[in-house]
């Protein structure tokens, strides 16, 4: 604590030189003229070098494969993701491998499931479960962490103390026992599953945004702003967080990944969104008790998931790339 | 070394005690009915109430909760509903299978992660780099569950070399070890990789080079001590996830640790049993927390001085 006020008061007084040099007018016009013209610039550089990351791009492009098969599932899809075939088992009452290579008239490109139902209609639905849950979630988590570590960072003093100590103690509990209980507690439905997701998520975007808003609240831009009469939230959420929107940007794609692992996790253990409703994890929930005889009711939708937590990370590795250079050369 | 210890003990204590009062405040707010639950579904309205007085459930939340950490101050965490044995008892019973089971994850993810991340950024840019972190950034997106169950198709059940879950012998643990530890190996061979590659850069190991020293020793006893520094405050915010990752592999091979019975109390709303798996998981994390504290200090000597003034 000290420490930081020491190095506040030793900012200051180069401060108030620049600001009596220049008229305030002029400080003000110089450093908006300043910003803006280098936010363009830097956005337009952030995506040449995305656009020259061909992993960056090649992720791009599977995430937004994932959202159309999303989007586009009841097109895509052969049948009815619900429906239970008569034919869809075996005369011993079990899962129809892939029918792709056979002679068979049946239509079930990756076979059934243990009720007769498709299971490539089921994974291409299952992706809007995914996606829906993974997307929002992080949006949640994103903004409670944002909110809670720049205003922790900007206030200081207890407000500070109270919000880091309370951050601190969220991460010390395991995120998979603790959305366990809270869902168990408030009955698995897929907007509880969202909230709760983003409700044990948020402390990692919290922790990163708090760091960065420290660095940034004693710098030359925010002085300025506070001297020309603005007010403290004013300052942290027109000046501060524009800052900050790289790294928004980053945590928003690759917790996307995390989220949808998550989501597939708490599917796997049978208290996520509830079926019928296909989700990849609740299947392979419903596909482990014959994963020896039907190991392709386990295959293909852990393949799904892995895909989508693939594309979202490398796209999201290439976005941190792209738009903090100074890790650049650690690619 | 020991004020740093003392310091980390003390900040334990409101952790502990928050994650207790939030796990309590959230099962007070439980909409199922533990004594109903409790008392099974002939009992009669009476005896569910008289049930409920005994158990000190019609009391106030904070009646309830200094009631119940006047009891497990004194060890005592309370009986299962369910299966009507002391809660202590049973963690007792299951914990030495989770321990087994942590230990063998971090053998795994260190054996595997930390000389992966390393060769590739020695040989960066070059194939076996490209394709080290390919394979890396695939392991970090494949889920445990699922990876648990092809082990255990594949050499459980097509080339039945190891047994199809349960815990017993050494053999058992092999593959819930593995399972446990991939995702994680597959972590810190990338954290590894751009902290050598931090290292690599400095001006000791030119100087280091310029001396001509060999590369291997120059590997071995300037760059690796370095590079682990930063791996050690990562394994900090990896244990959460990694007890996480426990659950959901001892759920898979059927392991009979900690974290299946928990599973088992949040299906069963099983009060004392969840507060009590709650507890003991948050303490793991706690514990492991401060041990890596620890080991950063010793590895570290400017955070042991600089923690200490």
């Amino acid at each position: 604590m000290t420490l930081r006020s020491s190095k506040s008061k030793m900012k200051l007084d180069p401060q108030r030189k620049l600001i009596t040099e220049l008229s305030v007018e002029e400080a003000a016009a110089q450093s908006e003229a300043l910003s803006l013209s280098e936010q363009s610039g830097y956005l337009a550089m952030a995506w040449r070098r995305l656009r020259r990351d061909r992993t960056a791009m090649f992720g791009g492009v599977l995430v937004i494969l994932i959202v159309l098969v999303a989007i586009l599932a009841p097109t895509l899809s052969p049948h009815d993701p619900v429906e239970q075939f008569r034919d869809g088992l075996t005369s011993g009452g079990q899962p129809v491998p892939s029918t792709l290579f056979t002679d068979s008239d049946l239509n079930f490109p990756l076979g059934t499931d243990a009720n007769g139902r498709d299971l490539l209609s089921r994974i291409l639905y299952g992706a809007r479960i995914s996606l829906v849950v993974g997307v929002l979630a992080n949006l949640l988590a994103v903004a409670i962490g944002t909110f809670v570590g720049s205003v922790a960072a900007y206030f200081g003093g207890w407000v500070e103390t109270i919000l880091m100590r309370f951050t601190d103690m969220m991460m010390a509990f395991p995120t998979l026992l603790l959305a366990m209980t809270l869902v168990a507690i408030l009955k698995p439905s897929i907007w509880i599953i969202i909230l709760v997701i983003g409700a044990v998520y948020w402390t990692w975007i919290a922790r990163v945004i708090y760091g960065q808003v420290l660095a940034l609240r004693d710098r030359d831009f925010v002085t300025a702003t506070r001297a020309l009469g603005a007010g403290r939230l004013f300052t942290l959420f027109h000046h501060i967080l524009p800052q900050l929107l790289p790294t928004i940007i980053v945590w928003g794609t690759l917790g996307i990944a995390t989220n949808v692992m998550l989501e597939a996790s708490l599917s796997y253990l049978g208290i996520g969104v509830q079926p019928p409703t296909p989700s990849w994890g609740g299947m392979i929930h419903q596909g482990q008790s014959f994963y020896r005889a039907a190991p392709w009711l386990v295959i293909f939708p852990g393949l799904a998931i892995m895909l989508t937590v693939f594309a979202f990370n490398l796209f999201g590795d290439g976005l941190r790339d792209a738009l903090d250079p100074s890790q650049r050369g650690r690619g | 070394m020991i004020t740093l210890l003392t310091r980390r003990l003390l900040q334990a204590i409101p952790v502990l005690l928050g994650i207790s009062i939030i796990t309590f405040f959230l099962i007070y707010y439980l909409p199922a009915d533990p004594a109903r639950l409790y008392a099974g579904p002939s009992a009669t309205v009476e005896t569910v109430d008289r049930i409920r007085h005994e158990l000190g459930l019609d009391l106030p939340f904070w009646e309830q909760y200094l009631r119940y950490m006047q009891r497990v101050l004194s060890g005592d965490l309370g009986f299962s509903y369910r299966k009507q044995i002391p809660v202590t008892d049973l963690l007792l019973s299951r914990i030495p299978y989770t321990l087994a089971l942590i230990f063998g994850g971090i053998f795994v993810e260190l054996l595997i992660g930390l000389p992966v991340g390393l060769a590739s950024a020695v040989a960066r840019g070059q194939w076996m780099d490209r394709v080290g972190m390919f394979i890396a950034l695939v392991g970090v997106s494949a889920p445990p569950f699922w990876l648990g169950l092809l082990l255990l198709y594949w050499f459980g059940y097509l080339i039945p070399i190891f047994p199809l879950g349960g815990a017993g012998s050494l053999a058992h643990l092999v593959l819930p070890s593995v399972t446990a530890g991939l995702g994680g190996a597959a972590w810190y061979a990338r954290m590894m990789r751009s902290s050598t590659l931090d290292i690599l850069s400095a001006d000791y190991i030119r100087t280091a080079r310029a001396k001509g020293l060999r590369s291997i020793l120059v590997i071995l006893r300037h760059v690796l001590p370095n590079a682990l520094n930063p791996i050690i405050t990562m394994a900090g915010l990896d244990i959460p996830w990694f007890i996480g990752g426990i659950v959901l592999v001892e759920r898979v091979f059927n392991w009979p640790g900690v974290g299946r019975l928990a599973v088992e109390a949040i299906e069963t709303v099983d009060v004392p049993l969840i507060l009590g798996t709650v507890i003991f998981t948050a303490l793991v994390v706690v514990v492991s927390g401060i041990l890596i504290d620890l080991a950063q200090g010793y590895a570290d000597p400017r955070i042991r001085q600089g923690r200490q003034s």
